[in-house]
């Protein structure tokens, strides 16, 4: 019974998270053309509505090319090893009380040793297209990736902290009387942080130095064609919303709002709460240019790690003095 | 002389590290067009760069050759198609130095208001690609250069309204232009002018109040003024290493001398330098249209109004050279007539081509990102680089 009622659910919340991903692209879509005083996609369906299946249906009509010199079993595994962990993180998130996969204890260490599984499938991407572009992107990948990882756990951990728990639900319940957003100090550097850690940790500008278009043409993905590269693009904006849902649990108080007792208008909150995250980080990518490979390392090394972990370590004086914040 | 070696004496043998052969190019979104640039990379860091030019060459110089004076000006206008009013009135600007013929005042203030709006729009153009470069399509680049891209609309609107023609005019021709200004075009003009000021200071609120733009461009790519010097290069790259040098004040053609152009100079040399001297040119240009507008005085626009055949404009035998200061530097023609209809030797001295130059004297030394952050801020249009 438990089983075939998760498996369900599982694949409920995997459908809803495809069709969110698919339409997340449109919002990205118009909200960078409101930006730069465009349009947008216009044309398909009312209002360019239809645009996310026309792209789909695109690109798995498509022809599917591997190049001749690729490692063929690498090259094709790659999408699918890239993509399994950027659906896997919605496991553990709730969207409502009761609403989600599964409510582990270890909810947030799940969705972040997941999450930074990702670095697998782009760096074979990378490694088995066998393209100098590719190549350079796989290195800068792994780079980026691990330098990002590390204050991006420790800023998720400062709610974590306050609230004495790694489960997602008692961390939103926690929150019931004041969002760790708008913790003082500790709970509003950890929420900026966290943002800046999310950004690179999505590879987006500006530190999207893994697809640099304009210096390695589209990176790791350079060689990937049809459906192939419609799943690496699937997994990237999967991983991307993963995020913007962490964001909103661990620091926006998740479904928390009025008259959130009502599972669905919860879910409701919660996704707002997710695109609100979602269209800040958006909002950064389209007025930004990309920083350099070391600046990039120098900012995390050197100024984003001491920082959280600073911060993390005050957290664990006030928690120590004050007992967890309770909702 | 630099300290960073050039082509031919980079010896690519095993250097302790491994090395990686990328091209970059001639098919590459940061490529401008078409050129390939050959890199030797150590992980990121570039060591070597071998600069391939010439898949745009369309044979310019022998066109010329084959075409009357009549009708190569408009072909003229495609050597530098980002910057055509400038292209068009070197080659014009020859015809009438060795031919001798004036050309009317108002003309010479018409060539004035269009040479400067073209810089605008040539500026606007090289603002917009060059942040790109930086940002990237699918980021705060893309936003920059569509705003950029809108201000170039307004001024391709003006040109439409002067010659029908948004990119490559043939607005003038040998002894003034062929076109007046119609009526209003002035005060739309002013308008437009007035928009564009505006908007300059927002580009500058986004860009220059960003670290990450500031990182990216300060210090990268320092053309040090004895290299800059040596290798030739002009227009804002030489500016931005401190030469004040402007063939509009240095060599007046076209009545600049009655404007008294200023010239922006900075003397750091780097990539920021050249963006903050086209930043001052782009309100200098300003100012010199509307000027220019203020002063237009009355007359004929040409000196040989109502061409009736291709052949009819013939001039003496002899040669000369014209420049005039393009949007990227001198750009030169120099014309050889045999007394014919036609010219007897035309030879084109782009601006891109010699700044292009300078690349593998200061890109050696620099990450991958930073190459298409050089390129972008030398600005080359390839048309002119290939001809």
């Amino acid at each position: 019974m438990t089983i075939a009622y998760h498996a369900l659910v599982g694949f409920i919340v995997l459908n809803v998270v495809i069709g969110m991903v698919t339409y997340v692209t449109l919002l990205e879509r118009k909200f960078a053309a409101r930006m730069q005083s465009r349009i947008g996609p216009y044309y398909v369906g009312p209002r360019g509505l239809l645009q996310p299946i026309a792209d789909a249906l695109k690109l798995m009509l498509k022809e599917d090319i591997v190049p001749t010199s690729a490692d063929r079993w690498i090259y094709n595994l790659a999408p699918i090893v890239f993509l399994i962990p950027c659906i896997l993180i919605f496991a553990t998130l709730p969207f409502a009380p009761g609403l989600g996969v599964a409510d582990l204890n270890i909810g947030v260490l799940f969705f972040l040793a997941v999450s930074s599984l990702e670095i697998v499938g782009l760096f074979m991407g990378g490694w088995g297209s066998n393209n100098k572009y590719a190549l350079l992107s796989a290195m800068r990948a792994v780079n980026q990736i691990i330098s990002y990882d590390l204050p991006f756990v420790f800023a998720a951990f400062v709610p974590v902290l306050l609230a004495g728990s790694l489960q997602m639900s008692v961390i939103v319940e926690a929150q019931r009387g004041l969002w760790f957003a708008a913790y003082p100090i500790i709970g509003q550097l950890a929420f900026v942080m966290f943002l800046v850690a999310t950004l690179a940790a999505e590879n987006r500008v500006p530190f999207d130095i893994l697809e640099a278009e304009s210096e390695l043409v589209a990176g790791f993905r350079v060689e990937y064609s049809g459906m192939k590269f419609a799943l690496i693009q699937l997994g990237e904006y999967a991983h991307m919303i993963g995020t913007s849902f962490l964001g909103a649990l661990l620091f926006l108080g998740g479904w928390l709002g009025p008259g959130s007792d009502t599972p669905l208008v919860g879910a409701l909150w919660f996704l707002l709460k997710a695109m609100l995250v979602f269209l800040v980080v958006t909002w950064v990518r389209w007025s930004f240019v990309r920083i350099r490979v070391d600046h990039i390392l120098a900012l995390s090394w050197k100024l984003l790690l001491p920082a959280t972990l600073v911060l993390l370590l005050i957290t664990g004086f006030v928690v120590a003095v004050r007992g967890p914040h309770a909702g | 002389m630099a300290e960073t070696l050039a082509r031919s004496t980079v010896e690519l043998g095993y250097g302790g590290s491994e090395r990686l052969t990328m091209n970059m190019g001639p098919q590459h979104p940061s490529a401008h067009g078409v050129f390939r640039a050959i890199l030797t990379l150590e992980g990121e860091t570039v060591v070597a760069v071998d600069a391939v030019i010439g898949y745009l060459h369309r044979c310019h110089e022998k066109l010329a050759e084959t075409l009357t004076y009549v009708q190569y000006p408009t072909i003229a206008s495609k050597t530098d198609y980002v910057s055509a009013m400038t292209a068009e009135l070197a080659y014009v600007g020859a015809v009438e130095l060795v031919g001798k013929i004036d050309v009317p005042k108002r003309a010479q203030y018409l060539r004035v208001i269009c040479g400067e709006l073209q810089r605008i729009a040539s500026h606007c153009l090289w603002l917009g690609t060059w942040c790109m470069d930086m940002g990237g399509a699918l980021g705060g680049g893309a936003t920059i250069f569509l705003y950029a891209i809108r201000e170039r609309e307004l001024i391709l609107d003006l040109f439409e309204t002067l010659t029908g023609a948004r990119l490559l005019y043939g607005f003038h021709q040998v002894g003034g232009t062929r076109y007046d200004i119609p009526a209003g075009w002035a005060q739309q003009c002013r308008e437009t002018l007035a928009v564009i000021t505006q908007r300059l200071g927002e580009y500058e609120a986004m860009l220059e109040d960003n670290a990450f733009f500031l990182v990216r461009t300060q210090g990268v790519g320092v053309i040090s003024r004895e290299l800059a010097e040596d290798i030739g290069v002009a227009g804002p790259l030489l500016r931005g290493s401190g030469v004040a040098y402007d063939l509009r004040t240095a060599a007046p053609y076209s009545s600049y001398e009655d404007f008294g152009v200023r010239v922006p100079v900075e003397s750091a040399g780097d990539c920021y330098a050249r963006y903050r001297v086209r930043m001052a040119e782009f309100r200098e240009s300003i100012r010199l249209v509307h000027a220019a507008l203020d002063g237009l005085p009355e007359g004929p626009i040409s000196s040989r109004p109502g061409v009736k055949s291709v052949g009819q404009v013939r001039i003496a035998k002899g040669e000369g050279y014209s420049r005039i200061e393009g949007a990227r530097g001198e750009v030169g023609c120099y014309l050889v007539a045999d007394g014919g209809p036609k010219p007897y030797r035309l030879k084109w001295r782009g601006a891109s081509f010699s700044n292009l130059a300078v690349l593998p004297h200061i890109i050696p030394g620099h990450k991958i990102a930073d190459v298409v952050a050089i390129m972008g801020s030398v600005d080359p249009v390839f048309g002119e680089v290939d001809r």
